[in-house]
């Protein structure tokens, strides 16, 4: 009886053995250890709208960008709500590293150069030893290009440039929705009156909300927190639809700023949401891949 | 007596062990190419972390591999394979389990190329759909080179190509797997 028992054992075992073989061979050779993974895509672009996104461009590739800012849209249709005027930025980006990108873009409003470099010590993770946030740090230079207002006094050219610091919080909370908060310095060397405060205080705050696979809903608004005259100055707020076709993303908003780059749009906005002082805008974005990885 | 049986048991049990040899490894690659005939770029990745194991006795033969691991030329177009296409945050892994159907032709102990057919379930993007490839398996000093190429449409998978690329996007894909198998021990 005991041998019998015993045999049946046996068989039972070699026959689960083979049975299991059959059912799972990949689990022989065990899974991977978990490894510490990169959050990807919290925004199509490396900007939300107006602001610096806590995205990065891929290494080795550049993206071409033209962004358009009409007329305030209570022009009517004399001025075709605003489309009849143009201001445009053109610039340049490229992305270093995954964590490493810089830029240089030319604004038609005051004939304005700016450049930026964009650098994330800590990049949202999941895995081991991973963040929940992305932070990164973005420093930028602007150079405008009019002639000097007054010729006749003595000019410095250090007197058009103006800086900007900001650190980037952000976080993809899901696929679909991401956060970011930025405090923001922006420092003018030249200001229009003495009693103008050279150093301005802001914080950003923009955000996505994707409503499909291609078509995201951004929002971008920065609040300044001082060095602003009492009057005149608003804060910039826009709101986005990002669209993603193949090579292209088409970032459509409404927005009280004209400004596009950070010295601009945060310390010289002065339409107001509130007396329809809006404006369409766009910004067109193409990718190439200047670097590309072997594939062989 | 029944140390005997026992010790018989044993040994055919050891035997059918020992013939149910099998082969594994971690490095295998697959091509993935979905260029349009018409498209002015390629659109091809690879991938070099297959995972691939193998059952000589029974003609089982399994791989799986990570949609993250495949390198695009273009990296937008690697962003756009992971996010829109194969949405490898939700479906990170794609697996085939299939068997050899003409596994008895093969003589595993003996140097030679065996042209092989193998049927099974492929499972990409959630989707588990019948698959069949036909291919041949290299035996040459105790390894085992498997190589085989599946035509996959990619609607089976539910991976939906937008009208704005249907010209670049071939609705099959091409999948070529190879793989160098070494043997698995214990």
């Amino acid at each position: 009886m005991k041998f019998y028992t015993l045999s049946f054992l046996l068989v039972v075992t070699l026959i689960g053995n083979i049975a299991q073989a059959q059912d799972d061979l990949l689990s022989l050779v065990g899974e991977d250890k978990p490894k510490k993974e990169r959050i990807k895509y919290a925004f199509k672009s490396p900007r939300v709208i107006n602001a610096h996104s806590m995205e990065f461009l891929n290494p080795g590739t550049m993206d071409f960008r033209i962004l358009h800012r009409f007329g305030q849209l209570d022009q009517g249709y004399k001025n075709f709500f605003g489309l009849d005027q143009a201001s445009m930025r053109m610039s340049f980006d490229f992305g270093l590293l995954h964590n490493l990108m810089t830029g240089i873009g030319r604004s038609t409003f005051k004939k304005e150069v700016d450049a930026f470099i964009k650098y994330a010590p800590i990049r949202q993770s999941k895995g081991p030893w991973s963040s929940p946030v992305t932070v990164a740090l973005v420093s930028g230079i602007t150079m405008d290009g009019l002639p000097w207002a007054d010729p006749t006094r003595q000019n410095y050219f250090t007197s058009r440039l103006g800086f900007y610091n900001q650190v980037i919080i952000g976080r993809k909370f899901s696929e679909g929705f991401t956060l970011q908060v930025t405090p923001t310095m922006v420092h003018k060397n030249l200001v229009q009156l003495a009693t103008d405060a050279n150093d301005i205080y802001a914080i950003g705050v923009g955000g996505r909300l994707k409503m499909s696979k291609r078509i995201a809903f951004t929002w971008d608004y920065t609040h300044v927190l001082a060095g602003l005259p009492e009057t005149g100055y608003f804060n910039p707020l826009s709101f986005g639809l990002d669209i993603e076709t193949g090579g292209h993303v088409f970032q459509l908003h409404i927005s009280n700023a004209t400004g596009m780059n950070e010295r601009a749009f945060i310390t010289e906005t002065t339409g107001q949401w509130g007396k329809g002082q809006v404006r369409f805008g766009f910004n067109l974005s193409r990718t190439f891949q200047l670097k590309k990885p072997k594939l062989d | 007596m029944k140390k005997v049986v026992l010790a018989f048991l044993l040994f055919t049990g050891t035997v059918l062990t020992s013939h149910a040899q099998k082969f594994f490894t971690k490095t295998g690659r697959i091509d993935f190419n979905a260029t349009a005939p018409s498209s002015p770029e390629k659109i091809e990745a690879v991938n070099r972390t297959v995972t691939c194991v193998m059952d000589a006795a029974s003609g089982n033969i399994q791989f799986a591999v990570f949609i993250k691991g495949f390198t695009f030329e273009r990296a937008l177009m690697q962003e756009h394979f992971n996010e829109n296409y194969l949405e490898s945050d939700k479906f990170p892994k794609a697996e085939f389990k299939g068997l050899i159907a003409n596994n008895s032709s093969v003589n595993y102990t003996k140097d030679g190329t065996y042209p092989v057919t193998v049927k099974g379930k492929l499972t990409i993007h959630g989707e588990t759909k019948d698959a069949e490839a036909s291919g041949k398996l290299q035996v040459q000093g105790g390894k085992i080179t498997a190589t085989a190429g599946f035509a996959v449409l990619l609607s089976d998978y539910k991976v939906a190509i937008p009208g704005v690329v249907a010209d670049k996007v071939n609705k099959n894909a091409k999948i070529d797997v190879a793989c160098t198998l070494e043997p698995l021990k214990g």
